[in-house]
This record gives structure tokens, C-alpha cells and sequence, in this order.
């Protein structure tokens, strides 16, 4: 066997059992995850509430909503009086057949936008939606354009080379001194 | 790439922190909890409530269209209440604009008592036990003052006590360009 | 007595501190030996004299001094013990002294491990630092004073806040300010590197173990802070991207994208400037947090009571420590010349585009934060950004970082072999993709956002797999045994800190997915089913404890018809405030939690009780301790005890002979 194919089946070995462990790792998840069986239940509590259903649902949407006599929590957690009398607001709104949109436009018609704790996208807060992935690909073209020109600079610079450029020549000697070490971290 | 903007591009990080220097600056005189309301110059709410001294007696938005006039949260359990108190009853004293009172989240006994001890600067006070109307109004922090115009439009909400300063810079050269 | 000799002490420390920070400064530009020799006696007098002052607010608290005003709001005499130690930092005063204590003590540690180091560095390094820390000094006495006298002397404290009185209060905060501020070292690095103009390989060799362990105790502080929330607040949370939290979350993204940077500055040389402006960053993000905890100027639970004339002083401590480093980089970094070349697609560029990536994120977390007070500034409306957007927004950023952290480490310096990386990662992948299948249907519902978090946790697992693999695996050069044994521990450590993400991302994604909330009514005997479990209340028993009486519930749990354990959730009512506190019950488990909290009484012997299951969290924390974990096996890698032997001795083959390297 000639030296490429054998280190494309070496390569294949150990992929392989590298494959195997990690499979391995898939299994020993899975079964933990099994070993959580489903529940038995005996005399069931029930759940707060007239529907416990209906109950969640109002629970959910006040998790995204901003308890307004507090310091920084969301409705669905604050003992606040305002926030209790709020969520039975919220749960007659629900009741009464409106859907998030129009609950959430209530109290924004009430309290402003700060009630939200997802900033609605307007025209003062695209900034914020857009901004992170604007700042990444304007860090990501940047850090492009940086590296090309950089190794454009290094080029030329090899047609003129520097004169005693120590702190490079010391760098060298360390590299070379890590790779000695063994470190490729 | 030019000179200028090369050496520019170092600056940068500088200049955005300067930028933020500047917003933090200027946060430390605003309050970051104050919520400013959304009605102003929209309608007020609907309401119809019974008032605190008769509960034979119901007062809706409908009564009080016509004339400039406050519309005063307050409660007996309100200690901030206290405070703006007295600079409401001697506004009511020497003003003919009315002051409507929400008597916000209280009991009747507790709200009387209150107005019997620290005076009644109120035409009326509006019973609001369970808070409703308080919500539609946008209160989150007793004391809170709107001034509502003779369409029933709101003009001006103060969140936290009036205080004499605030009666003679904002509310009253409001009130005279409402009533001209 | 003993506030005033406290206050005694922080003031001979400012003298010192002034010293400190001027004159090795200048003597270093100067050639001035004496001058520049003044550092390390002077570093090490300044910590002297800040710990006789902490010993001093130390002893108060011990004594009960309620004549000390701090004292007086934060303790009482039934207070227990570990709980007076921590109540030091359990407000704005203290926590401003246990911020400079450590200052200090980071100045100490380099005053000590700096021998290797040239004269002008450790000069302009400590001197930097004096700097800062006269910052502080001033801070405190003309603002922020621990030591101010209440007279006459209160008969009993307020107390902590019994939201504080928790384990996690005595270690968190220590935690999370030697991480925060052990960036001042990285810092005064960068500053004296680009007052010298020497910025080198050698320069990113010397800053990185500081920052490593600077980063170590920071990812140890927030997944405590993460821990305690979970553990202590009874709503089941662990992060609420709340201004307070991103005020350390910042630093440490910086921190991690300077970590990788110094590696790429050290090995190659290359980048340095980038490097110096992210030890700018990481440093500049911290004060920065520590700005808005204490200013007022953003609402948060943790934040300490407000004023604007404190927030205008830090701001303006802030404009010069920042405005200052920034503007000496853009004066001095444009001459920094460039190091060894590498292809665009190499471990440099990997590293690099990390970089990029993690900044962005900081930047974006900077972003939500700061954005209702540029709106509110601006007159263009109030409004919040709460844990919907930063969910929304982060996810996108962070996933692509944690794709590259498998194929970076298999990169190779200079120019990368790209076929040759998916050749050796395609079963990695394939694997990858058959967990992000199966693992959310084996919980019981596939979810496209629990699928990516299984597809990059398994990603980084197999590739770390696959990397260790290739330099362990028996044939030529040794045995598994011996190889083992031989693998750098700066490499052994860098593979256990990216596992810890990937375990740290399984956590966070399977209890997002799968985690199961109850509010239940229960009356003696009833029971709730949750998650796997059924729980079944028994009814509550009172008690009394040290400044606090209590009520606590009786829960038995089952799995089936076998009892499992007993949990016992708690109402506190404290002595002296008047909100009583909920103490819920925590049962741990590797595969899951569950969570029992006592809300409300509704009759004689019915409660309202909060049950949940939560799925895999213990491995969030278990996650962020093995990233911690491999920051410590970094920190112990060989060279830097080369460096140091080599540094101290000069016989550097007796040294060797005789530790039998």
C-alpha cells in the first residue's frame, strides 16, 4: 500500500474511533435523558386559576412585560400591587378573546413603550435591531480588508528588507523556543 | 488609504467613548424610572366612577367637558401625598380651575378620614377601589396631577408631588393658554 | 477609635498612592534609577495601608460599632458571623473599599511576580496602577467613606438585606471584583507597553498569565452571581441581562477576545496594536460597570443607592483613566510596526475573526444596555430592552464563535490547510448533526433553537475529541500513557475550557427548551406531577432562627411509588425589615433540578406553591467551572514557571538540577 493510501486509511482509523467515542458520548446523553421517565400522578393539585391553560398564557406574556413600580422585573415575577392588578388585567384581555398584539397595545396605550421589555421596532429603535449586525459585518469587512492590506504591507516589505528589526528577531526566538516545548496552543 | 484618515482610524475608539461619556453625562440628571405618558394630548380616558362622599353620586368624563381642570391621584396610604397636600389645598383656595381627586386603591373610611385630617382641596373625589380607571390613566406612583383641557383632551401629567415651583412654571401659564 | 485610624490609613495610602503613580512614571521616561526604583516598596506600602483600613471596617463590623455610619446600615447585633465579614461589601461605601482592597492587592501580586520584568516596565506597570488606585482613594474619602461617624451611635443596625444573607454573598463579589479589577493588570500592561514603545511578543508573553487568571476569577464570579440568583431568589432564573449583570459580562467578553489575541500577539507577534486597544477595552468596560452600578443613571436590582454627584465623579474618573489610555493609543500605536505574516485563512485570521466576534457581542450587550438612556437623553422616547432582545440579538452573534472554537484549534499557524480540517472533522460533524436531531426528540420535542445548541455544544465536544486524538493516539513518539503526560497544560487547558462552553451551552440550551413551571394550590396531601417527579405537600412547621422566624414546608418526592427525598422550602420573616423572604428548596441532580418555593398562604394549611423541573442546569455552572478550570491548567503550563527560574536565578542550570526539571 503506498504511502497516501495508507495514511488516507490511518485517517479513516481514526476518524473512525474518534467517531465511536463521540457516538459513545451520544448514548450515555440519551439514556440519562431515558432515565427521566414519564410522571405518575396520584391526587393532583390543581393549578392556580380559573384555566391553568389560560393561566400560562397570561404568564407568558407578562414575562415579557415590565413590572412598572419595580426595579427591574417583569410582570410575571413582581409582587408589586400594580403588576398583580395588572396581570388580572391581562387575564380578563385574554378572556375576553384579545390576542397578545392587542393586550400588549393596551398597556403600551397606558404606560408608553417602557411597559415592553421587547423594544417594538420604530423608527427610534432600529438602531438597536440592526445595529449588532451591522457592527458585526462592518468588524468582520473591516478585519478582511485589515488582513489583505497587512499582507500586502508585509510583501513590499520583504522586497526592502528592514535592518535589524530586533523585537521581530526576538519573537522569532521565542516561537521557535515554543515549538521546542511542544505548545501549539 | 490616505494619511489623515489613517491616523483618524486611532482616534476612533476615543471619540465613540466620548460619545458615551456624553449620554452618561447628561443621565445622571434624568431619572431612568420616570415613565412620561403617553396621553398627553390625546383624549383622557373614559370613566365613570362613583364619588368617595356620596356613593349615590356618579361622576363620568362627560361632567367635565367644558372647563380646564386637574385630575389629582392620590391615597390615604400615599405618604408622598401628604407632601404635595397642602400645595393643593391653597391652590384650590385661590384658583377657579376644579380639582378632581382619584382616590386611588383605597377604602372609603381611610380616604374620608385622610381629607377630614390633612383638608379637601377637591371638588369631588373620584372612588377608584379596584384601580381601573388609575390604569387607563397610566398611574404607577401616587401622587400623580393631569391637567385635562375643555375638550377633555390630557395636556400635562406631573408624576411625583406638585410643588409651588411647578404650579407657577408649568401648570399655570398652561392653564391661562388653555382657558385664553 | 478604630474608623478613625481607618480613615487615617486610607488617607497615608492616598500620599503613597500619589507617589506611586507620578514619580516611577516619570523616572522611567527620565532614566531616573532612584525614581523607578520607588515602585515596588511604594506598591506594596499602599497595600499595607489599604488592608489596615479594610481590617479596620473588619473589626467595627466584628464589634458591632453601630457609631460607624456603614456599620450601622448594614448589620445588627444578631447578624451571624460570615455574614458581618460580607456585609463589608454589602453596600456602595464598602463594596468602593473591597474594589480598591483588591486594587491593591493585584498591585502587591505584581510588585512580587514582576523580577523578570525591565526596571522602565515595572515602573510605568505599578505606576499606572497607583494611579487608578489614587482614583479610588479619592473616590472614597471625598464621596464614599465607610468610616463616616454616626453620632450618637445607633442601639441596633438595620441589618443586611436579607437578600443578601446567603453563602453567595460571601464569596461572589470578592469573586467578581478580583476579576474585574485584575484587569487593571492587563491594562497598566498595555499603557506602560505603548508609553515605551516597546510592544512585542515579549511584552503579550509577560501580560498574559495576568490576564488568564484575571479572566479566571471573573468567569468564576458570574457564574456564581448566575448560581446565587438560581439558588437564592426563588424565581428560578439565573440571568436577566440586567444592567448589573452586563455590567461584568462585558468585561469578560473583552477579557476572553484579549485572552485569544495575546495568543496570536505572542506566537506571531502579530496584532499588537488590536491587542492593546482590547486590554484598553477589557479594563475601560469594567470601570465602566462600576460607573453605572453606582450612579443612578440605569435602574437595576443590584444597583447601590444613587447620587449624581458620586456618578459625576466616577464619570470623571472615568473620562481620564479612559479618555486618557485611548488617547495615548492613538498618539503612540500608529508607530507599533507589524509582526510575522500569516494566509487569511490561518489560526491568526481564526483567532482574529474571535475577536471580532466576541467585541461585537460586547459591543451589542453595550448596546441594549446603554440604549434607553440614549433615547431618554436624546428626547426621543422611554423605552426598555429587556431579555427579549439581548435572547434575540446575542444567540446570532455568539453561534458563529462557537463553529470557529472547533476548527481553530486544528488550524495551523501561518497558513491553514482547510480540506485537510474537514477531512478530519467530518465525522465530528455528522455526529453533531445526529445529536442536534435526536437529543431534543428524546426530551420530548425538537425545537430548531435546542437543535443548534445541541449541534455546536456537540461540535466543540467531538472536534476537542478529535484535536486530543491526533497528539495522544498511540504509534510513533510514545504510548497514550506518555503522551498524555506530556501535553502542555496550556494546551490541556484551552481543550477543558472549551468543553466547559460546550457544557455550558448544553445547559443553557435544555433548560430553556425543556424546563416545566407550575403554580400549583396545595393542601396538606396533595400532589403536583413535574418533570419526572410528583411532589407531595405535607403541610408547614414554624421555627425560629438567628434574626429571623421562619416557616417551612414539608414536600415529599416521588418517582413512582419510591420515596426519593425530602425538600423543605422556607418563608424567612426577619427581625428587622418588614418583607419577608422566600427561601426555596433545590434539589440537584445531573440531569435535571427541581425547585419547590412556597408563595402565598390561602387558608389555615393550603399554600400556593411554585413547583419546577429544571433540566440540565447544574451544567451551566458545571460548564463555567470547567472554563475556569482550564484557566488554571493554563496558568500552570511549564513556561511560566521556566520564566520565572530563569528570571530569579542566574545559575539557571543549578536551578534545574536541583527542582529535577
Amino acid at each position: 500500500m503506498d504511502e497516501p493510501m495508507r495514511g488516507a486509511r490511518l485517517h479513516g482509523l481514526r476518524a473512525c474511533r474518534a467517531a465511536r467515542i463521540f457516538a459513545a458520548f451520544a448514548l450515555i446523553l440519551a439514556a440519562l435523558t431515558f432515565g427521566a421517565v414519564a410522571p405518575v400522578s396520584a391526587r393532583e393539585a390543581p393549578e392556580v386559576g380559573e384555566d391553568p391553560a389560560a393561566e400560562r398564557h397570561m404568564m407568558q406574556l407578562a414575562a415579557e412585560l415590565r413590572c412598572l413600580q419595580c426595579q427591574n422585573q417583569t410582570l410575571a415575577d413582581s409582587n408589586a400591587p400594580l403588576a398583580v392588578d395588572l396581570r388580572q388585567q391581562i387575564r380578563e384581555l385574554l378572556a375576553k378573546g384579545e390576542s397578545d398584539e392587542q393586550v400588549k397595545q393596551y398597556l403600551v396605550a397606558r404606560y408608553g413603550d417602557f411597559v415592553l421589555y421587547r423594544p417594538p421596532l420604530k423608527s427610534n429603535t432600529l438602531l438597536l435591531w440592526f445595529g449588532p449586525a451591522v457592527v458585526l459585518l462592518v468588524g468582520l469587512g473591516a478585519l478582511y480588508l485589515t488582513l489583505k492590506r497587512r499582507l500586502a504591507r508585509l510583501d513590499s516589505a520583504q522586497s526592502n528588507p528592514q535592518v535589524a528589526d530586533a523585537e521581530s528577531a526576538r519573537a522569532q526566538h521565542l516561537l521557535e523556543k515554543e515549538v521546542e516545548e511542544g505548545g501549539l496552543s | 488609504m490616505s494619511p489623515l484618515f489613517k491616523s483618524l482610524r486611532f482616534l476612533l475608539p476615543l471619540f465613540i467613548f466620548f460619545a458615551i461619556a456624553g449620554f452618561l453625562l447628561k443621565g445622571l440628571w434624568l431619572d431612568p424610572r420616570e415613565i412620561p405618558s403617553p396621553l398627553i394630548d390625546k383624549p383622557a380616558p373614559e370613566f365613570r366612577l362613583q364619588s368617595l362622599e356620596d356613593p349615590a353620586r356618579q361622576i363620568d368624563r362627560k361632567d367635565m367637558l367644558g372647563k380646564v381642570w386637574l385630575l389629582n391621584a392620590w391615597a390615604s396610604w400615599c405618604v408622598a401625598c401628604r407632601e404635595e397636600h397642602p400645595v393643593l389645598v391653597e391652590f384650590a383656595r385661590s384658583s377657579a380651575i376644579p380639582i378632581v381627586g382619584l382616590n386611588y386603591k383605597d377604602t372609603r373610611v381611610d380616604g374620608m378620614r385622610w381629607l377630614a385630617q390633612f383638608g379637601n382641596p377637591y371638588v369631588t373625589s373620584l372612588f377608584d377601589e379596584a384601580g381601573r380607571v388609575g390604569i387607563d390613566f397610566g398611574v404607577y406612583a401616587v401622587p400623580e396631577t393631569f391637567l385635562i383641557d375643555k375638550q377633555g383632551v390630557v395636556r400635562f401629567k406631573q408624576i411625583g408631588p406638585v410643588t409651588p415651583e411647578l404650579l407657577h412654571e408649568k401648570i399655570l401659564p398652561l392653564i391661562q393658554r388653555l382657558n385664553a | 477609635m478604630i474608623p478613625e485610624i481607618g480613615n487615617f490609613a486610607l488617607m497615608v495610602a492616598t500620599a503613597v498612592a500619589v507617589v506611586l503613580g507620578t514619580l516611577p512614571i516619570i523616572g522611567a521616561a527620565r532614566g531616573n534609577v532612584r525614581w523607578m526604583e520607588l515602585a515596588r516598596p511604594a506598591a506594596r506600602v499602599l497595600f499595607l495601608l489599604v488592608v489596615v483600613a479594610s481590617s479596620c471596617l473588619v473589626a467595627s463590623f466584628l464589634h458591632d460599632d453601630f457609631s460607624d455610619v456603614y456599620v450601622a446600615n448594614n448589620s445588627t447585633h444578631a447578624l451571624p458571623l460570615p455574614y458581618k465579614l460580607a456585609a463589608f461589601w454589602g453596600g456602595h461605601e464598602g463594596s468602593m473599599l473591597l474594589w480598591l482592597q483588591i486594587l491593591s492587592f493585584w498591585i502587591f501580586a505584581v510588585s512580587i511576580f514582576s523580577a523578570h520584568l525591565p526596571r522602565e516596565m515595572v515602573a510605568r506597570i505599578l505606576g499606572v496602577m497607583g494611579l487608578v488606585a489614587l482614583g479610588f482613594l479619592l473616590f472614597i474619602i471625598l464621596t464614599s467613606d465607610p468610616f463616616d461617624r454616626l453620632l450618637p451611635a445607633a442601639a441596633e443596625g438595620n441589618d443586611l438585606n436579607p437578600l443578601l444573607q446567603d453563602p453567595g454573598m460571601v464569596v461572589h463579589p470578592p469573586m467578581l471584583y478580583m476579576g474585574y479589577v485584575g484587569f487593571s493588570v492587563a491594562f497598566a500592561f498595555a499603557i506602560a507597553a505603548l508609553l515605551g514603545g516597546n510592544l512585542d511578543a515579549t511584552w503579550a508573553r509577560w501580560s498574559r498569565p495576568w490576564t488568564t487568571v484575571a479572566w479566571t476569577f471573573l468567569t468564576i464570579g458570574i457564574c456564581m452571581g448566575g448560581a446565587w440568583a438560581y439558588y437564592t431568589l426563588g424565581w428560578g432564573g439565573w440571568w436577566f441581562w440586567d444592567p448589573v449583570e452586563n455590567a461584568s459580562f462585558m468585561p469578560w467578553l473583552a477579557g476572553t477576545a484579549l485572552m485569544h489575541s495575546l495568543a496570536v500577539t505572542e506566537k506571531r507577534g502579530g496584532f499588537k496594536v488590536w491587542t492593546v486597544l482590547l486590554a484598553i477595552f477589557a479594563f475601560s468596560l469594567s470601570l465602566l460597570g462600576t460607573f453605572l452600578v453606582r450612579s443612578g443613571v440605569l435602574t437595576s436590582v443590584h444597583a447601590f443607592a444613587s447620587d449624581p454627584r458620586r456618578g459625576v465623579f466616577i464619570l470623571l474618573f472615568l473620562a481620564t483613566v479612559i479618555g486618557g489610555s485611548l488617547a495615548l493609543f492613538a498618539w503612540r500605536a500608529p508607530k507599533v510596526g507589524l509582526g510575522e505574516r500569516f494566509e487569511m485563512i490561518s489560526r491568526e485570521s481564526m483567532l482574529l475573526t474571535n475577536n471580532v466576534l466576541f467585541l461585537a457581542a460586547a459591543a451589542c450587550v453595550l448596546l441594549g444596555t446603554l440604549y434607553p438612556l440614549i433615547l431618554d437623553a436624546l428626547g426621543l422616547g422611554k423605552i426598555s430592552v429587556g431579555p427579549p432582545y439581548f435572547d434575540t440579538v446575542f444567540v446570532p452573534l455568539m453561534a458563529p464563535a462557537l463553529f470557529l472554537m472547533g476548527l481553530g484549534p486544528l488550524a495551523r499557524w501561518r497558513k491553514a490547510n482547510l480540506p485537510e480540517i474537514a477531512a478530519r472533522l467530518k465525522w465530528a460533524f455528522a455526529v453533531s448533526v445526529i445529536c442536534a436531531v435526536v437529543v431534543p426528540l428524546v426530551e420530548g420535542r425538537w425545537s430548531p433553537l435546542v437543535a443548534l445548541g445541541i449541534l455546536l455544544a456537540a461540535w466543540i465536544f467531538g472536534t476537542s475529541v478529535v484535536n486530543l486524538w491526533s497528539r495522544v493516539r498511540p504509534g510513533a513518539g510514545g504510548e497514550l500513557r506518555a503522551k498524555l503526560a506530556a501535553l502542555p497544560r496550556g494546551y490541556v487547558g484551552m481543550l477543558v475550557a472549551h468543553v466547559g462552553v460546550a457544557v455550558f451551552v448544553v445547559g443553557v440550551t435544555l433548560v430553556k427548551g425543556y424546563e416545566v413551571e407550575k403554580d400549583v394550590r396545595m393542601d396538606v396531601g396533595d400532589t403536583v406531577a413535574v418533570g419526572p417527579y410528583t411532589a407531595k405537600f405535607d403541610g408547614t412547621t414554624e421555627g425560629e432562627g438567628p434574626n429571623y422566624a421562619y416557616l417551612r414546608g414539608q414536600f415529599e418526592i416521588l418517582k413512582g411509588e419510591h420515596l426519593v427525598r425530602t425538600m423543605h422550602p422556607e418563608k424567612h420573616q426577619f427581625n428587622a425589615r418588614n418583607e419577608p423572604m422566600t427561601d426555596a428548596a433545590i434539589a440537584p441532580g445531573i440531569t435535571g433540578d427541581l425547585y419547590i418555593s412556597l408563595g402565598e398562604a390561602v387558608s389555615q394549611t393550603a399554600w400556593v406553591v411554585r413547583v419546577y423541573y429544571k433540566p440540565f442546569i447544574d451544567w451551566i455552572w458545571c460548564g463555567c467551572l470547567l472554563m475556569a478550570a482550564g484557566g488554571v491548567l493554563a496558568l500552570s503550563d511549564r513556561r511560566y514557571r521556566l520564566a520565572q527560574r530563569r528570571a530569579t536565578s542566574s545559575d539557571v542550570t543549578e536551578a534545574g538540577a536541583a527542582s529535577g526539571a
